[in-house]
C-alpha cells in the first residue's frame, strides 16, 4: 500500500533517562528500547499502551523535543536531527503536536488569536502582515468550529472541548504534514470527544495531514487508526493494520488489553466473552524483566520467555501488510471471540 | 407502581425491605462569586444492599456534588438546600456533625478518584488503615495494625505485613486505589460510594479494581453507588443507572433496559458517541455543543440547546421525570418518540 | 466539560476586550489609594525641592526641636530638628535622595537577577549550576560587610551605593526567577512553543516572563523596603548618603537619639518609609490580579465580596 517513501520512518530508537537510584542501584530508565515505526502520507497510526510504556517519550522524540540515544529517524527521507538553522525551522513547520491537556498546553495569558498565531511569531514569512494574520486566524477558527468573535477571548473562557479546538487550530497554523496527537480526547467528556474526533477526521480528509494518534483508549484508536502499534515497557510488541490487530491479536498483551477495556455492546449490555484479567502490574521500567518484557504478567509464559527476547514474528497468512508480534508463542491463528 | 419518580428501584426480588440508601429530592446550591447556582436539582434515587447503582454524567453534571452531599463532605461554598438522604434508618442530613461522623465508616463511606491525595503522605499505610478501628472500635494500636494487615490482604496487596510499614508514595496507582478501598470498607459500611474510582488508572489495572469492588460487594453485601462518566463501566458493573445532566436527573432505570432502549435524547446521544459502536471511517454521531454553564441553565428543559427533538414546549416547560416503564423514568416531553419499535 | 463557574455571565455572553487598567484600578479602592500615595511621593520627590528652596538646610538654633504645630508656617508644620531645620522640608528633600537610591537599585537587581535567573532555570544543567553557585557566594557574604568594604575603598557616592545595594540583592531575584522558570519550562505550552521552533529567549519572553513577573514584582516591593533600610544603615555608618544630603533612612538614624524628647524627627521619616512600601506592596498585589486573565474579573467585584471564598477551581462533578 505505501511502498513509496513513507512520511515518517523510525528505526531502532532508544532513549533512556537518568533518574534517582532505586533499591537495586539502577538509575537508568529505559523509555524506548529499539522502537520502529512507519507512517504513510495521509495515514493515521495509532499508538497504544499503558502509562509508562514510552509512548509519550516516542512522541517527544518524533517532535525533536528530546534527542534519542540511538536509532534513526527519517521524515520525508531526511534526518531532522542533522538539520540546522533555516532548514531546521522549515522542518519544525511540518510536524506539529496536539497535546493531551487542553488546560496546561495553552498559556492562560494569551488570547485565542495570540495562541493560534503564536507559531507565526517564529515563522514570520508564512503570514507576514497583521492583516493577513487576522484573516488567517479567522479562517482557522472557522475550520475548527469556533466563532470569529472567539478570537479575543482567553482560555479560561472556553470549555475543555473548545480549548482543544484552539490547540488543534494552533497545530494547523503552520500547515504541517504530520500532527502528533498525544491523548487528544482523554481529558474530554464523551459527547465532546466525539466532536473532536470528527474534527480530526474531517481535517485529515480535507488537508491530507497524517496523524500519530497516541491513546490508551482502544475504542478510540480502533475508530481513527489505519494501523496500530502496541507498546509495552519501551518496546513495540505488536503492530499491523487496525483490523488485524484488533480482530486477531498475536501478542497476549494485546489480547489482555482489549479484553480489559470495558466494552459496550450495541444492545446496551457489557461486552461478554471471557475476560483475561492480568495479574500484577507493570514492572518498573528501571528494572525490566529479562527475556520477554511481558512474561511476568503473561499466563502462557514458559522458561524460554525468561531467557530469550522474542523477535517480531509475522502472521503467515500471505497478506501484504505485515502484522507482527514479539512473542515466542503468538496466539493461535483462529480469530478471537471479540 | 413507581412510588417516586426518579427512583431507580431494584428488581423485584431485591426490592424487599428498606433500601440501604434513599436519596429524595436532594438539591444543592453553589455559592460562587457571580451568584448562587443550583448544582444539584431535585435528585432522587435509592439503592439496595448487594446492588450497584451508577450515577452517570459528564463533568459538571452534579454527580460528584451529589455524592459529596450524601457523605457530608461538601466544600463550604456548597449547601444542601432541600431533600433527604436516608441511610441506616435516619435522615443523615438532619444529623449534627458529630452524629454524622459516627456514621462515616459503619454506614456510609466513599472512595475517591485521586488516591494519592486521599492518603496521608507522612504516615505508614498500616497505621492509616488501622485508624478507623481505633476510632470506632477503640482498639489498641497493635490490634488495629493486625486488622489493617488483614484488610490489605483482602484487597489483594502482596506481602501485606511488610508493606504495612510503607508510605503511600511507595505504592503504584492501582495499589493505592486498593488501599483506599480497604480503608473505605474497613468498618463494613452498608453503602459504599465510589467516585470515579478507576479514572486515573490504566485499563488492565482498572479491570482489576472493578473486579475487587464487585467481589467486596458480594462478600459484604454492600450497596455500591458508582459515580462515573464511563458508559462501558456502567454497562458492565452496575445494575441501575441514574443519568444526570446539568444538575438534573434526565433518565433512570435498570442499566440493561436504559442502554438498550434509551428514552432521553441525551442518553441516546451519549450511547451513539461511543466510538466502539460507530462505523469506522464515518463521523461519530456527536452531540453538538456543550453542556450549559450552571449559571446559565435555561428555564425549560436543561438539554434543549443540544437536543435534536427540541420544540417550543421544551423552552418553556421543564419536563418532569415520568415513568417510561416499570422502574424506569425519563425527563423528556417526547420520550415516547424515542421508544424503539 | 467543566462548568467554569468563576466567571461573570456577561463575559460569557459577549466576548469583549478586557477593561482598561485604570477602570480596574478605580474599582479597587485600596489599590487606587496606594497608587495615589505612590504618585504623590514621586511628585514630591521630583518637584518638592524646587518649591521649598533651601528650607531643608536652613538652620535656626532658636527654633531647635520645635514640635509639629500650625504656628510657624508650612516649614514648621512637622516640627524641627536639633539644628532647627524644618522636618517637612527635610522629608521632601530626602524623598528625592531615598528614591534615587532605592528605585535604581531595585530596578537594576530586578532586571539583572530575573534575566539571569530565568535563563538559568530555562536551560538547566551546567548554566543553572554556575548561576546558582555564584548567587550562593554573593548571598553567603554579609551584604552590609560587602558594602562597607566597597564603599570604604571607593567614594561613597549615590552611584556606588546603588551599585553595591543592587549587586547584593541580585541573588534574591535570581533564585525566584530560576525556580519559576524551572517549573514553567516543563509546562506543555512551553513544549508547544518549542515544537514551533521558538528559540530560548523568545520563549522566555513570551511564556515565562509574564507568569513569573507578578511574583518578582512582589519580591521587588518587599525589597524596596529592605534597600531603603540598608541605605540608612550605610548612612548611619557614615559611608552612605553624606550630609548635608539627607535620606529618610538617615533621618531615622539621626533622630533615634531624640526619640524620647522629639519623636517626630525619627517617626515621621519612618512613617514615610512604611507608607511608601505598603503602597507599593498593595499595588503589586493588584498588578498580580490585573495581569491574570483568569483572575482579572475579581477586580470588577466590590472589595467586600472578593475576600469571600469563592469557587476558584473548576467544579468538576
Amino acid at each position: 500500500m505505501s511502498e513509496p517513501t513513507p512520511l515518517l520512518e523510525v528505526t531502532g530508537l532508544r532513549k533512556s533517562f537518568r533518574v534517582a537510584r532505586n533499591k537495586a542501584g539502577r538509575n537508568r530508565l529505559t523509555a524506548l528500547d529499539g522502537v520502529d515505526l512507519r507512517l504513510g502520507r495521509g495515514e493515521t497510526l495509532g499508538l497504544v499502551g499503558e502509562s509508562g510504556c514510552g509512548k509519550s517519550t516516542l512522541a517527544r522524540v518524533v517532535l525533536m523535543l528530546d534527542r534519542p540515544d540511538e536509532g534513526t529517524m527519517r521524515f520525508d527521507g531526511v534526518d531532522p536531527f542533522a538539520l540546522k538553522g533555516r532548514e531546521l525551522l522549515a522542518w519544525r513547520r511540518r510536524v506539529q503536536m496536539v497535546f493531551q491537556d487542553p488546560f496546561a498546553s495553552l498559556n492562560a495569558r494569551m488570547t485565542a488569536a495570540d495562541l493560534i498565531g503564536e507559531p507565526w511569531r517564529t515563522h514570520r514569512d508564512l503570514v507576514p502582515t497583521p492583516k493577513q494574520r487576522e484573516a488567517r486566524v479567522r479562517e482557522l477558527l472557522d475550520l475548527v468550529g469556533l466563532r470569529a468573535s472567539d478570537a479575543h477571548r482567553y482560555p479560561n473562557e472556553f470549555s475543555g472541548g473548545q480549548r482543544q479546538r484552539i490547540g488543534i487550530a494552533r497545530a494547523l497554523a503552520l500547515e504541517p504534514d504530520l500532527i502528533v496527537c498525544d491523548e487528544p480526547v482523554s481529558a474530554l467528556d464523551l459527547s465532546v470527544q466525539a466532536q473532536v474526533l470528527n474534527l480530526l477526521a474531517d481535517l485529515q480528509q480535507r488537508l491530507g495531514v497524517s496523524y500519530v494518534f497516541i491513546s490508551h483508549d482502544l475504542s478510540v484508536v480502533r475508530h481513527v487508526a489505519d494501523r496500530v502499534s502496541v507498546m509495552y515497557l519501551g518496546k513495540i510488541i505488536e503492530h499491523g493494520l487496525t483490523e488485524d490487530v484488533f480482530d486477531r491479536p498475536l501478542h497476549p498483551y494485546t489480547a489482555a488489553l482489549m479484553s480489559a477495556a470495558p466494552a459496550l455492546e450495541p444492545d446496551g449490555t457489557a461486552g461478554t466473552g471471557d475476560r483475561i484479567l492480568l495479574s500484577g502490574e507493570l514492572p518498573s521500567p528501571l528494572d525490566p524483566p529479562s527475556g520477554c518484557r511481558f512474561r511476568t504478567r503473561c499466563w502462557q509464559a514458559a522458561d524460554r520467555c525468561a531467557e530469550e527476547q522474542p523477535d517480531p514474528r509475522g502472521r503467515g497468512d500471505g497478506t501484504l501488510e505485515p502484522h507482527e508480534g514479539r512473542c515466542h508463542y503468538p496466539l493461535s491463528l483462529t480469530p478471537m471471540g471479540a | 407502581m413507581n412510588p417516586l419518580p426518579g427512583t431507580a428501584t431494584a428488581e423485584p426480588e431485591a426490592r424487599t425491605g428498606e433500601p440501604a440508601l434513599a436519596v429524595e429530592h436532594l438539591s444543592v446550591d453553589l455559592h460562587t462569586a457571580s451568584g448562587t447556582v443550583r448544582a444539584v436539582d431535585d435528585v432522587s434515587f435509592s439503592v439496595h444492599k448487594g446492588r450497584t447503582l451508577a450515577l452517570l454524567g459528564e463533568s459538571g453534571c452534579g454527580k460528584s456534588m451529589t455524592a459529596l452531599s450524601i457523605v457530608g463532605l461538601l466544600e463550604p461554598v456548597a449547601e444542601v438546600v432541600g431533600g433527604s438522604v436516608k441511610a441506616g434508618g435516619t435522615d443523615v442530613l438532619t444529623l449534627g456533625r458529630r452524629a454524622r461522623r459516627r456514621l462515616a465508616g459503619p454506614v456510609l463511606s466513599i472512595v475517591f478518584q485521586d488516591a494519592l491525595a486521599a492518603l496521608n503522605p507522612v504516615q505508614p499505610v498500616g497505621r492509616q488503615l488501622g485508624e478507623p478501628f481505633r476510632i470506632h472500635h477503640g482498639l489498641s494500636r497493635r490490634e488495629a495494625k493486625e486488622k489493617a494487615i488483614e484488610l490489605m490482604r483482602i484487597v489483594g496487596i502482596p506481602e501485606p505485613r511488610a508493606r504495612a510499614r510503607s508510605y503511600p508514595h511507595q505504592f503504584s496507582g492501582g495499589m493505592r486505589q486498593r488501599l483506599l478501598i480497604a480503608m473505605a470498607v474497613a468498618l463494613a459500611p452498608d453503602v459504599l460510594l465510589a467516585d470515579e474510582p478507576t479514572t486515573a488508572l490504566d485499563v488492565t489495572v482498572q479491570a482489576q479494581i472493578m473486579q475487587l469492588l464487585r467481589d467486596l460487594r458480594a462478600e459484604r453485601d454492600m450497596a455500591v453507588v458508582l459515580i462515573t462518566h464511563d458508559l462501558a463501566v456502567v454497562a458492565e458493573h452496575a445494575d441501575d443507572v441514574v443519568i444526570m445532566y446539568a444538575g438534573n436527573v434526565v433518565e433512570t432505570g435498570p442499566v440493561r433496559e436504559v442502554f438498550a432502549d434509551p428514552r432521553h435524547p441525551y442518553t441516546r446521544g451519549l450511547l451513539d458517541s461511543v466510538p466502539e459502536r460507530a462505523e469506522k471511517g464515518k463521523p461519530l454521531p456527536a452531540v453538538g455543543g456543550s453542556p450549559p454553564e450552571l449559571s446559565n441553565v435555561p428555564p425549560g428543559c436543561v438539554f434543549q440547546a443540544r437536543c435534536p427533538l427540541a420544540r417550543e414546549r421544551c423552552a418553556d416547560e421543564r419536563p418532569r421525570l415520568t415513568a417510561t416503564g416499570p422502574a424506569r423514568a425519563a425527563a423528556c416531553h417526547f420520550s415516547e418518540e424515542l421508544a424503539s419499535v | 466539560m467543566t462548568a467554569t463557574l468563576d466567571r461573570p455571565d456577561d463575559t460569557a455572553a459577549a466576548p469583549k476586550r478586557p477593561p482598561r487598567w485604570w477602570l480596574l484600578l478605580g474599582r479597587d479602592k485600596l489599590a487606587a489609594v496606594a497608587a495615589v500615595v505612590l504618585g504623590l511621593v514621586l511628585l514630591t520627590a521630583l518637584i518638592g525641592p524646587l518649591l521649598l528652596g533651601d528650607a531643608a538646610t536652613r538652620q535656626d538654633l532658636n527654633a531647635s526641636l520645635r514640635p509639629p504645630s500650625f504656628d510657624h508656617g508650612i516649614t514648621g508644620l512637622l516640627g524641627t530638628d536639633i539644628l532647627g531645620r524644618s522636618v517637612l522640608a527635610r522629608l521632601v528633600e530626602a524623598a528625592g535622595t531615598t528614591l534615587s537610591v532605592a528605585i535604581p537599585a531595585v530596578l537594576f537587581s530586578l532586571v539583572a537577577g530575573s534575566a539571569i535567573g530565568m535563563w538559568a532555570g530555562y536551560h538547566g544543567g551546567r548554566r543553572e549550576n554556575i548561576a546558582m553557585r555564584v548567587a550562593d557566594v554573593i548571598l553567603s557574604f554579609p551584604s552590609l560587610l560587602l558594602a562597607v568594604v566597597v564603599l570604604y575603598v571607593f567614594t561613597p557616592s549615590v552611584a556606588n551605593i546603588v551599585f553595591i545595594l543592587a549587586l547584593a540583592r541580585i541573588p534574591i531575584y535570581l533564585r525566584t526567577a530560576r525556580a519559576e522558570a524551572a517549573e514553567l519550562k516543563s509546562r506543555l505550552f512551553v513544549d508547544a512553543a518549542r515544537t514551533f521552533g521558538t528559540t530560548s529567549w523568545p520563549t522566555i519572553y513570551r511564556h515565562i516572563l509574564p507568569i513569573a513577573m507578578p511574583t518578582l514584582l512582589t519580591v521587588a516591593t518587599l525589597d524596596f523596603c529592605f534597600v531603603m533600610l540598608s541605605e540608612s544603615s550605610l548612612s548611619f555608618l557614615g559611608i552612605g548618603i553624606q550630609p548635608p544630603d539627607v535620606s529618610w533612612g538617615l533621618m531615622v538614624a539621626q533622630g533615634r537619639q531624640f526619640l524620647q524628647t522629639a519623636w517626630w524627627i525619627a517617626v515621621l521619616p519612618g512613617v514615610a518609609i512604611v507608607l511608601t512600601t505598603v503602597s507599593a506592596t498593595i499595588l503589586a498585589a493588584w498588578v498580580r490580579l490585573a495581569t491574570d486573565p483568569a483572575q482579572r474579573w475579581r477586580l470588577t467585584l466590590p472589595t467586600s465580596k472578593r475576600g469571600k471564598r469563592s469557587v476558584t477551581t473548576e467544579v468538576t462533578a
